[in-house]
C-alpha cells in the first residue's frame, strides 16, 4: 500500500513537471509562431513611433555577437582552470578557497553579475555599454559552468590513459594535452553548450552593460540590444504582447535547438 | 640472501640489463618493498611472481619510475639501467621511460584510431615525417603480430579491437617508442586463454630484441615464457634464479610452498 502511495506520488510529480514545460512553451509558440516569418527574422525593429513594428534581426545578432565574446574569453579561462584542479592542484587551502570561490560565482544571481559588469567594464574600464562590456560580463557569469562540467569531463577520464602517455615518454603536458583534454571533450562541448544556453538567455546582466540601443553594432565597442532585452523593452514598455511572443518563440526555439545539441553530444558520445 | 643466488645464475655468457641494489619502497609509512637485490638479464625473460600485495607491481614500476606520479612514497637505494642509476639526481624521467617501455594489466588503447595509437610516442618525441610515422608503425604493429589484422583498418578506433588485439596494440605502441626494456604489468590477466596463448608466443619472439619483466599471477604462465624468476612475499624478495630451478628445486621453503600451490 505504501509502495503504491509511493509511487503515486512520484509519477504525479514527475507528470506536473512535464506539463508545466508543455503548457510554457507551448503557450509561447502557439501565442508567438504565427509571427514569425522570414520577414521578421531578416528586417530590423523600429520603434521610433512608440509602436514597436519590424522584425529582429539585429537583435538576433547581437545576441550571437554577445555569446561569442563571452565564449572566446570563458572557455579558454575555463577549462583551463578545469585542467589545473584536476591534473595539477594538490589538496590545501589555496585550492579549497578556488574552489568555493566557483561554486559561490555559479550561485550570484544575473543582476549582480550586471552590477559587478556595470561597474567595471562599463565604467571603471570606460568600455561603455558596449558588445564588450557585454561579453565579459556573460563570460564571467558562464564561467562556473565551464569550469565545472569541464571538471567533472577531465575527472571521468580513466587514469590509464593518464599512466599509458607517461609510460611513453609523455611529459605531464604533453599528456594533458593530447590524451585527456581530448578524451574529455564531448563533456566539455556539452558544458560550453549549456552556458551558451545561458548567455542567450540572459537579460539582466546584458542590459546593464551592452546597453538596449537599436542600432546594429559592427565593432565590439558599439551597444546593441540581444533578443532577451529586446523581449524584456516589448513586454514592459511597450505593451506590445503580440511582438515580444514572437520574439520569446524565437528565443525558446533557439535555446530548445542548443539543449538538444549538448544532449545529442552527450548521446552519441557515452555510447 | 638474494644476493648470493643471484650470484649463482648460470649466467657469465649475459649482461645484466638493470641491476637493483638494496631498493626499498614506501607508501607513505608502509613499506611495501624491503632491501630487494636482484639483476635482470638482457634479451631475456624475468617473471616476478608471488601472491597479491607481495610487492611484485610496486617492484615493477619502480624500473621506470611510474610510482613517481603517486604522491607520498619514498624510494631508497639504486636501480641502475646499463650501470647508471635512475634514481641519480638530474636523470631525465622522460629520458627513462623511452627506453623502459611498459604494458598494463587492462589494455589501455587511447580512444583514437589505431594508426594514432602506435604512432602517439614517436609523435610526441618529435618524429613528424609521414613516412617515417608509416614505417614505424608498421614496424610496431608487425612486431606486436598485430599488422595483418589490422593493416586495412588502420584509421578505424582501436576501441572496436578484441581484448587480445588490444593489448597486442598497446604492446605496438609500447615498442613504437624502441624502448630497450619491456615492462609488463600481468599483461594477460584480462585475456581468455588464446588471446593469452597469442601473447606469450608474443614475449618469445620480443625477447630476442628487448629485455622484458614480467609481473603474473599465473604460475603457469611464469614457468612458460621465462628464462628466470623472482618469488616476492611480504614486500621481500625471498629467491631468484633461472626459472627452472626456482620451479624444481627452490632452496627456500617459502618458495616451494608458493611454486606447489601450497599458498597464495
Amino acid at each position: 500500500m505504501k509502495q503504491t502511495v509511493a509511487k503515486l506520488l512520484i509519477v504525479t510529480s514527475a507528470i506536473v513537471v512535464l506539463c508545466i514545460l508543455a503548457v510554457v512553451i507551448s503557450h509561447i509558440l502557439i501565442n508567438g509562431l504565427p509571427l514569425v516569418n522570414l520577414a521578421y527574422l531578416t528586417t530590423d525593429p523600429d520603434i521610433s513611433w512608440g509602436n514597436p513594428v519590424g522584425g529582429i534581426r539585429s537583435t538576433v545578432w547581437v545576441s550571437c555577437y554577445l555569446t561569442v565574446i563571452a565564449l572566446l574569453v570563458a572557455v579558454p579561462i575555463g577549462v583551463g582552470a578545469a585542467v589545473y584542479f584536476t591534473e595539477y592542484a594538490k589538496v590545501g587551502a589555496f585550492v579549497t578557497a578556488l574552489r568555493f570561490a566557483v561554486e559561490s560565482l555559479a550561485g550570484v544571481p544575473s543582476i549582480v553579475f550586471g552590477l559587478f559588469g556595470y561597474a567595471l567594464f562599463v565604467i571603471s574600464l570606460g568600455l561603455q555599454w558596449s558588445i564588450l562590456s557585454g561579453g565579459l560580463t556573460l563570460a564571467c557569469m558562464i564561467l562556473p559552468t565551464i569550469i565545472r562540467t569541464s571538471e567533472e569531463a577531465l575527472r571521468s577520464v580513466p587514469s590509464a590513459f593518464r599512466e599509458a602517455s607517461l609510460s611513453l615518454g609523455a611529459t605531464r603536458w604533453q599528456t594533458i594535452w593530447r590524451v585527456v583534454v581530448p578524451s574529455a571533450s564531448p563533456g566539455i562541448v556539452t558544458g560550453i553548450i549549456l552556458g551558451v544556453g545561458r548567455a542567450v538567455g540572459e537579460t539582466a546582466a546584458v542590459m546593464l552593460t551592452a546597453g538596449m540601443s537599436l542600432g546594429f553594432p559592427i565593432l565590439p565597442t558599439q551597444p546593441g540590444r540581444s533578443m532577451a532585452v529586446h523581449l524584456y523593452t516589448l513586454a514592459q514598455e511597450h505593451i506590445a504582447y503580440d511582438q515580444s511572443y514572437a520574439t520569446a518563440a524565437v528565443l525558446v526555439l533557439v535555446i530548445l535547438a542548443v539543449d538538444a545539441a549538448a544532449s545529442l553530444i552527450r548521446r552519441r558520445t557515452s555510447t | 640472501m638474494s644476493e648470493r643466488l643471484t650470484d649463482s645464475h648460470p649466467s657469465e655468457l649475459q649482461k645484466a640489463k638493470i641491476e637493483v641494489v638494496d631498493l626499498s619502497f614506501y607508501y607513505s609509512n608502509v613499506q611495501a618493498l624491503k632491501s630487494v637485490n636482484l639483476a635482470i638479464f638482457e634479451r631475456s625473460v624475468t617473471a616476478l611472481i608471488g601472491p597479491s600485495g607481495c610487492g611484485k607491481s610496486t617492484f615493477l614500476r619502480t624500473i621506470n619510475r611510474m610510482n613517481d606520479i603517486i604522491p607520498m612514497t619514498k624510494v631508497t637505494g639504486h636501480v641502475r639501467l646499463d650501470g647508471q642509476d635512475i634514481y641519480a639526481p638530474g636523470v631525465d624521467v622522460v629520458e627513462l621511460r623511452k627506453r623502459v617501455g611498459m604494458v598494463f594489466q587492462k589494455p589501455n588503447p587511447f580512444p583514437m584510431s589505431i594508426y594514432d595509437n602506435v604512432a602517439y610516442g614517436p609523435r610526441i618525441h618529435g618524429v613528424r615525417k609521414k613516412s617515417t610515422l608509416d614505417e614505424i608503425v608498421e614496424r610496431s604493429l608487425t612486431l606486436a603480430a598485430l599488422w595483418d589484422e589490422v593493416k586495412d583498418r588502420l584509421r578505424s578506433s582501436a576501441l572496436e579491437l578484441s581484448g587480445g588485439q588490444q593489448q597486442r596494440l598497446c604492446i605496438a605502441r609500447a615498442l613504437a617508442v624502441e624502448p630497450e626494456v619491456l615492462l609488463m604489468d600481468e599483461p594477460c590477466s584480462a585475456l581468455d586463454p588464446i588471446a593469452t596463448a597469442r601473447i606469450e608466443d608474443l614475449i618469445q619472439e620480443l625477447k630476442k630484441q628487448f629485455t622484458i619483466v614480467i609481473v603474473t599471477h599465473n604460475l603457469h604462465q611464469a614457468g612458460r615464457v621465462s628464462d628466470f624468476t623472482a618469488f616476492f612475499l611480504a614486500g621481500e624478495l625471498v629467491e631468484s634464479g633461472p626459472t627452472e630451478v626456482i620451479f624444481e628445486r627452490p632452496s627456500d621453503k617459502r618458495t616451494e610452498d608458493y611454486v606447489t600451490g601450497r599458498f597464495g
